[in-house]
């Protein structure tokens, strides 16, 4: 973890010390890099609506879907770089060794990529989202609306980021019913309509009366839905696929930073970063509170929402305990960056292990 | 009046004629789509299939494209050929990535000579070892293979996908799904400076040249006939069926298993969930285009690889969605199998009388 630090303190020396002087374009050309199609109602969709707001910013876009994270990654990319595009996003993390690679031949154009941690020349920036905080409200809601105190997660693969969301969401829950617990099924994918929807029947079956998802398909919420329980949508709203069971979702706003970066670069004020944004700068969004949730409750979530803005509330305040009771962070303190990107323990309250 | 009427053996003409047909067919069919989403027809085709090999480095993707697909469709042709249908190569791939994979990275960390021949050569026994699966459960239990050799597709995804999440993955990697990069003596050497042709290539060429001897000039090549003709000729010849069978999927297996090499140690240079872009599923296509034969079977890898490619470009010029690239391929196999019904049937054009 020191060393990621290290790593990303350097870069950013680095990106200090090399702010690239571009010539200030003026029709600068964006390129957007999808793994799935951009009908999937969830990842993929989101990175489109944020092009389509760099589109209704003035600039050209060109995208190509669904392109597989296998050889065919770097070819998409290099003609992308080679067909007179400025910036390319390339929006899943699979497609990092191949983004700092191409990166490195064309020193002009600058590179985006979605999620991942490598920055290995100074044309090359990450960005992700604190997916996180949403998950903290969503905790929230979903420790209040349960009945049977079992609640459901669809998880997809067992890597910090997911971890971090199935903890933020566990503690939020515990926070307002210590009695929670709360079941996970690996789906191991992203996006497969039919694995989700068993995962969630499983849950539901095992008592689960509130069903979070971190895989991205609306098969979930629509199992949620003729099951009767309580589910929430995964990056885009999904309350028109399931209105009975959709309390709300969270959607990946990405938008405002691809008009940002985009503009930055047409004004030659590029640089390398690496962005982790969360519900203060519009990145993370709360959908629409469906009316089922009483209005203290409401209440309450609009509240949070403005303080974990704010930063007065923050998703990972001490005393957290692991699985096994040890402390993870102490009273009072919160959970730094470093160990938010490294997080591979469940906290209490979770039940099962993380597959190994 | 026009009558169709029955040949009396199938035509050979016609047998390396409609392969033809079928892609012209599927140009039109293709063109009409276009033209139906609002494309220029013409325009589109150009963007699909000659501007992304109208230059050096375009040529040579293509190439780097073809190259699993031909060397698992001459596998492939071993069964077929024979009778045995094997739709699983994307699984002997798969296997095949694993095993070579996990003996490059047992030497991550060291160079010299002798790593990538240990790591070619584990490739295709890893895919031999997953093609005998389907082999000996048919021969000693009759099941069948169609359904075995899919099946193990996805197990062995499961497989791979349990690796790089779990025991394998990069301990740098922040838990990400994908293993450590592999040190260079793994790695397939480029053949040009600035491409990614690599030398993978060799291997399906000397794939090609191997499977015609075989087809052509051996005993095992003339029972390949014989059985895929009829295995009751075969049986009453007093061919020794059972050993036919698992030699054809070990040679099949180990096509795969070194396509999956190729891309591993060649473009990709690390295990990961995504090894292949069903590489194995069209080479299916790829070695009925290719008629199964050798020659046959290098066209069709190149024109199926151009599809891939066309659809990327289609996009980034024009805006058309990159699927059509399945589409085309779709519609190539459609075409072809429905103009086999010339190999049997010929149209007769007879004058009405009045």
């Amino acid at each position: 973890m020191h060393k990621f630090l290290i790593r990303s303190f350097v870069s950013s020396l680095v990106l200090l010390f090399t702010l690239t002087v571009a010539a200030v374009a003026k029709d600068v050309k964006a390129a957007f890099v999808y793994i799935g199609p951009t009908g999937d109602h969830g990842w993929t969709y989101q990175h489109d609506v944020g092009r389509k707001a760099v589109e209704a910013a003035g600039f050209k876009t060109t995208y190509v879907e669904g392109v597989p994270e296998s050889a065919d990654a770097e070819r998409v990319l290099r003609q992308l770089a080679n067909s007179g595009h400025d910036i390319i996003f390339t929006t899943s993390f699979g497609y990092m060794n191949p983004t700092n690679k191409v990166a490195k031949e064309f020193p002009n154009v600058k590179f985006e990529h979605a999620t991942g941690y490598k920055r290995e020349h100074p044309n090359v920036a990450t960005y992700a989202a604190r997916f996180y905080e949403g998950r903290t409200i969503l905790g929230t809601i979903a420790g209040t609306m349960t009945k049977s105190n079992v609640i459901g997660y669809v998880a997809s693969f067992p890597i910090p980021e997911v971890i971090r969301g199935i903890n933020s969401f566990t503690l939020a829950a515990q926070k307002v019913n210590p009695n929670i617990k709360t079941k996970i099924v690996w789906a191991f994918t992203w996006y497969d309509p039919g694995k989700e929807a068993e995962a969630a029947k499983a849950l539901i079956d095992q008592g689960a009366d509130v069903i979070a998802q971190h895989t991205d398909s609306t098969a979930i919420v629509q199992m949620a839905e003729k099951a009767g329980v309580y589910a929430f949508g995964q990056a885009s709203d999904m309350d028109k696929f399931a209105p009975k069971a959709v309390l709300t979702s969270v959607e990946n706003n990405w938008g405002p930073y691809y008009v940002d970066r985009v503009k930055a670069v047409a004004n030659g004020t590029w640089n390398q970063k690496d962005t982790w944004h969360g519900i203060g700068d519009g990145m993370v969004v709360i959908s629409g509170l469906d009316s089922q949730m009483p209005s203290d409750l409401q209440a309450k979530v609009k509240k949070l929402q403005a303080d974990l803005a704010s930063g007065k509330v923050h998703s990972f305040t001490g005393p957290i305990y692991d699985q096994k009771g040890n402390l993870m962070v102490a009273e009072g303190k919160t959970a730094d960056d470093g160990m938010l990107a490294g997080m591979m323990t469940y906290v209490k309250g979770v039940e099962g292990d993380i597959p190994k | 009046m026009i009558k169709i009427v029955k040949r009396d053996q199938p035509s050979k003409a016609i047998f390396f004629f409609t392969p033809i047909l079928a892609i012209f067919l599927t140009l039109i069919a293709g063109g009409i789509i276009f033209y139906i989403l609002g494309f220029k027809p013409f325009e589109a085709l150009k963007f699909f299939f000659i501007v992304p090999i109208a230059d050096k480095y375009g040529f040579s993707e293509l190439l780097l494209k073809a190259t699993p697909l031909c060397l698992i469709a001459i596998g492939l042709s071993f069964c077929f050929k024979s009778n045995n249908w094997n739709i699983g190569a994307e699984g002997q791939l798969t296997f095949g990535a694993i095993v070579s994979g996990g003996v490059a990275l047992l030497f991550y960390d060291q160079e010299g000579f002798y790593i990538l021949p240990i790591v070619i050569l584990a490739g295709a026994i890893g895919g031999m070892i997953y093609a005998s699966i389907p082999a000996i459960l048919k021969t000693y239990f009759n099941t069948n293979e169609i359904l075995v050799s899919l099946m193990l597709v996805y197990v062995s995804k499961l497989i791979l996908d349990y690796l790089v999440v779990g025991p394998w993955s990069n301990p740098e990697g922040f838990n990400f799904p994908e293993t450590r990069q592999f040190s260079d003596s793994a790695r397939l050497p480029l053949l040009f400076e600035g491409l990614r042709i690599h030398a993978g290539i060799f291997l399906a060429l000397a794939a090609v040249v191997i499977s015609w001897f075989v087809f052509y000039k051996t005993y095992l090549g003339f029972q390949m006939k014989v059985s895929g003709f009829s295995l009751k000729t075969a049986k009453y010849a007093g061919y020794k069926g059972k050993k036919m069978i698992i030699l054809v999927f070990l040679i099949s297996g180990a096509c795969a298993g070194l396509a999956g090499v190729g891309e591993i140690t060649g473009p990709i240079g690390q295990l990961h969930r995504e090894v292949s872009p069903d590489y194995g599923f069209t080479a299916i296509i790829v070695a009925f285009l290719g008629r199964l034969h050798p020659v046959g079977i290098i066209f069709a890898s190149l024109v199926v690889a151009i599809t891939y490619l066309g659809a990327e470009t289609a996009q980034i010029f024009m805006q058309i969605p990159k699927y059509t690239g399945q589409v085309f391929q779709g519609m190539i196999l459609f075409f072809l199998l429905a103009s086999d019904y010339l190999l049997f049937f010929k149209f007769k054009f007879i004058g009405t009388k009045k």
